[in-house]
């Protein structure tokens, strides 16, 4: 794999239009809460009008008898089941039994014959609450004395790491230039537009199938199974499309999950709950909000010598998956630049606000934008363009067949970030553009750049099945079955492709169902940056397998050796001599008949993820999270109001993306595009929940702001090759790591235009005016002092 | 609150229906409810998203913002009647084709909004297309794509290629 030419392939490395955008266009594509079963009921969830208190007394007496009610569960109902992200951290309950740790927590349920009912009885649902003072932001729980969200974790520590590789503190001493800053990165919705979903209905008293917008199925899958105790063959959990996920909540489980589980258990009958997007924006896991102070030290020449994170950090009310949040803050900072001497101290606290949890760019979107705008302090410091210092770092990518090793054991085969930053650079006409005026009337443009890392492949113990099922029809058409779920990123279309492309067939030939765990293969689902790169490798084992077998009875019918024979274009034929070949669909046919009961399934699985280097250690910071790394750089420019504040992002901006080998191209695009770039402009520039005591006062998507069609800017795209050896066909992730690279840029660019650094996100209009306020007021003083 | 049933007569995808609905019934949740049309999807709840956008004697709507009964003796059209039976409209098309679509949940309403400023401005600008799907949100194409889609589909059916 990892072939050097294109022109090889059929299908992989051009445009490939989705497999199921006809279903999306046309409206027949069935979300969640587009289900509908026979005799189903709605369920609704009590929540909790407080942050953080005991409960103590549920009567829900009142609403039993309302008529059309027919079932009411509370906590107690799942008879002290808790659950978490990883065995030692399972400190959720279903819904809440003895205290609340935020606001509208789940309390109870109840499912009725239709929505208004059930939301009905919940208001006649009677809870008996004793406020306790909470702790709202990391600063108020890290305080002596400061009241405990779970009562067994002193200091309200949800998780901390402290790593330490080199010697930080003598790199410091010898340093030219030592720059410390703080930045912070704020609270920020998953974005996605589909509130979760769930219908639920038991077949049979210890049989239950669950459908829901879930990116991660056989999470639930696990879950569902201990909280029923039924074996894992019983747990069928069948996805319908989704509606975009971007890390979090439709990884994980909700109280509205467990309750329609529940309620169909005791009503006997289907039970269906649809989030509200209130709902959604209270109550569904956000990015953490998280302050990072970083020093740099740098030689004369700009190069750097030492980092020191320290990051504080906000997880919420529950641990979730911020064990791993803070791992990838500090995993892939020996990346892209050459780092020789690396501490990283990172402390996630537990408050009463709704839980944070992984979102695109997961961890490493936080470090990178300290990172990317103390170097761009540091360059203009030192006087050294803010290109080249960047240039002065990059790791070069390796010669082919060698590995570069950061100081924390993290291994790369390849990195085009230097590719890519000379692409954007000129791309952009820097050198140009760099002695520009940046003042029009009252208007500042600037530019600014930054790099981007990310892990692809992830690489978790205990969480890497995957694996890939081919089973070819007697007719020549082909399932393929993966338990790698698609929530919009184009991976079903990428794995269809990549059968087609190994056996030689149309990609039409090739049919997806969306994953049902009764029938596909255990996987983690869509997180890290993983599917591609894996389910991608279990396709090609898969689809390989079948053709071996397919082969053997190729070279029986061509009288040729199985090594000759080739699978191209829907015909079958022996290397040497292209006459001496079979139909594709015959030769099918022929296997299928030729032995009684015989049939073709190509088993295959991802081995990369386990196999290639050591698993990372968390407590240690060291070794691969990924099975490998892509590589981004960026430039874009801004125009900034400078009497209102308002900066727009103009349409002159670049991103250069090495995600290996491009599978296909218009998919990466569009990812990079809208999953990247466009999502680091509402990062940059909007995106906020703005919190008072737990309550979120920007609940819906008037208040919570994002760019419209008529403000997002029309970014280019240019692809850098690798053909990274780990990879399917030289692939690597696309666009998570260009999710990071974003907000820095822009943050560069407005400082680039007005001399202002805007270090808390976002750079809305009221913090940009204030800033070039301060500015205007320090000039002038400086004016009557001379 | 009064919940006596109202009468409501109005065309959906050029089919005529005679309805009982409460007054309080939103059009999103006749469509999706009683007519099953779900390809209308619910998004928001408070017209910012766009994603139940359906056209009302042509005009782009929200379906969660008006009541079932404001469309009474008008005709809508949902996302399930904008092809031609298997052959898809010009702007479903090109949004296939040019490689728009991502998760898709946004989609429905995009291609309505889409259909009602062709319908009113076969010749649009780029700023008219960015204009006329400002209610639309999407996380994760950037727009970029859609709005390239109707350049696309506009100049296709005014006979171009």
């Amino acid at each position: 794999m990892g072939k050097e030419h294109t022109e090889e392939y059929s299908i992989i490395g051009k445009p490939i239009p989705r497999v199921e955008a006809r279903l999306k266009v046309t409206g027949q594509a069935k979300y969640a809460a587009d289900i509908e079963v026979a005799n189903m009921l709605w369920g609704y969830v009590k929540r909790s009008p407080h942050a953080h208190a005991r409960i103590l007394n549920i009567d829900t007496s009142k609403a039993e008898k309302l008529p059309g009610v027919k079932a009411i569960i509370t906590g107690k109902d799942f008879n002290g089941f808790t659950w978490g992200w990883s065995q030692p951290t399972r400190d959720e309950e279903p819904l809440a039994t003895k205290k609340v740790r935020y606001l509208y927590e789940g309390v109870a349920a109840v499912a009725a014959i239709d929505e208004d009912i059930a939301q009905e009885a919940c208001d006649l649902i009677e809870v008996e609450y004793e406020p306790l003072p909470g702790v709202f932001t990391p600063f108020e729980a890290m305080k002596e004395g400061a009241p405990l969200v779970h009562e067994n974790r002193p200091g309200n520590i949800t998780v901390e790491y402290h790593w330490n590789f080199g010697d930080v503190e003598k790199a410091f001493a010898e340093s030219y230039l030592v720059r410390e800053d703080t930045f912070q990165t704020p609270r920020m919705a998953k974005g996605y537009i589909e509130p979760p979903a769930t219908v639920a209905y038991w077949p049979e008293s210890d049989r239950l199938v669950f459908q829901g917008a879930k990116g991660s199925p056989y999470f639930p899958y696990r879950i569902l199974s201990r909280c029923f105790k039924l074996p894992l063959s019983n747990v069928r959990i069948i996805t319908p499309f989704i509606g975009c996920d971007f890390g979090g909540t439709k990884n994980d489980m909700t109280n509205g999950d467990f309750s329609t589980v529940m309620l169909a258990k005791k009503a006997g009958r289907p039970v269906k709950i649809v989030a509200s997007q209130f709902d959604t924006l209270t109550t569904d896991l956000r990015r953490h909000p998280m302050w990072i102070t970083m020093k740099v030290g740098v030689a004369k020449d700009g190069k750097i010598t030492a980092i020191h994170n320290k990051i504080v950090s906000d997880g919420g009310a529950y641990t979730r998956m911020s064990p791993l949040t803070h791992f990838l803050t500090g995993i892939c900072m020996g990346m892209p630049y050459h780092l020789p001497n690396f501490k990283h101290d990172v402390t996630c606290y537990f408050t009463n606000n709704p839980s944070s949890a992984a979102m695109r760019g997961h961890g490493i979107y936080h470090t990178t934008f300290a990172r990317e705008c103390l170097l761009d302090m540091i360059a203009d410091e030192l006087g050294i363009d803010r290109v080249e210092i960047r240039h002065r770092n990059i790791i070069k990518n390796p010669e082919p067949g060698t590995i570069y090793e950061t100081i924390n054991n993290v291994h790369i085969a390849t990195a085009g970030t230097e590719e890519c930053l000379t692409k954007v650079a000129e791309a952009v006409k820097w050198e140009e553009g760099k002695k520009k005026e940046r003042i029009k009337g009252n208007k500042a443009y600037g530019m600014g750049f930054a790099t981007g890392t990310y892990l692809s492949g992830t690489q978790l113990s205990a969480h890497n099945a995957c694996a890939a099922i081919v089973r070819v029809c007697e007719d020549g058409s082909v399932n393929y079955l993966t338990g790698a779920t698609d929530v919009g990123m184009g991976s079903d279309t990428v794995g269809c492709a990549i059968v087609a492309e190994v056996l030689g067939i149309d990609l039409k030939d090739v049919d997806i169902k969306r994953v049902d765990t009764a029938f596909t293969p255990a996987d983690p689902g869509s997180y890290g940056s993983r599917v591609t790169v894996l389910a991608g490798e279990a396709a090609i084992n898969a689809a390989e397998d079948a053709k071996k077998q397919l082969r053997e009875f190729a070279a029986k019918k061509l009288g040729a050796m199985e090594e000759e024979i080739v699978f191209k274009n829907k015909q079958v034929f022996v290397q040497s001599n292209h006459a001496r070949s079979v139909p594709w669909e015959r030769l099918v046919r022929m296997a299928c008949y030729d032995a009684p009961g015989r049939v073709i399934i190509g088993r295959g699985h991802s081995k990369r993820a386990t196999d290639l280097h050591t698993l990372a250690d968390f407590s240690t910071g060291k070794g691969d999270i990924g099975t490998n790394y892509s590589f981004t750089a960026q430039a874009a420019e801004v125009e900034v109001d400078l009497e209102t504040g308002v900066v727009r992002c103009t349409d002159n901006s670049v991103i250069a993306h090495d995600c290996g080998f491009p599978l296909n191209t218009q998919a990466v695009e569009t990812q990079v595009i809208g999953g990247s770039y466009h999502q680091g402009v509402s990062a940059a520039l909007y995106e906020e929940f703005k919190m008072d005591k737990g309550l979120t006062l920007n609940a819906n998507f008037v208040d919570y702001k994002r760019p419209r069609a008529y403000e997002a800017p029309m970014t280019e795209v240019l692809h850098v090759i690798t053909n990274d050896p780990f990879g399917p066909f030289g692939a690597k992730e696309a666009s998570e790591g260009s999710t990071c690279s974003a907000p820095p840029a822009i943050i560069n660019a407005i400082h680039d235009a007005t001399g202002v650094w805007i270090k808390d996100l976002p750079a809305q209009p009221e913090k940009v005016y204030w800033a070039l306020k301060e500015k205007r007021e320090k000039e002038q003083k400086k004016e009557k002092k001379k | 609150m009064n919940d006596e049933l109202k009468e409501l007569r109005f065309s959906v995808n050029g089919k005529p229906y005679e309805l009982k609905v409460k007054p309080k019934a939103l059009l999103l949740d006749v469509l999706r409810k009683e007519l099953k049309l779900t390809g209308t999807r619910t998004g928001c709840e408070v017209s910012a998203c766009g994603a139940c956008t359906v056209n009302l004697d042509g005009m782009a709507v929200r379906a969660c913002s008006i009541l079932a009964l404001q469309a009474n003796g008008r005709e809508v059209v949902t996302i399930e009647g904008v092809a031609d039976g298997d052959k898809l409209h010009p702007i479903q098309e090109a949004m296939v084709a040019h490689g728009a679509i991502e998760c898709g949940f946004c989609t429905s309403g995009m291609v309505m909004s889409a259909r009602a400023l062709l319908l009113e401005n076969p010749k649009p600008t780029r700023e008219d297309i960015r204009r006329a799907v400002q209610g639309n949100m999407c996380a994760d194409s950037g727009y970029v794509k859609y709005i390239e889609a109707v350049e696309i589909a506009a100049k296709k059916m005014q006979g171009g290629e």
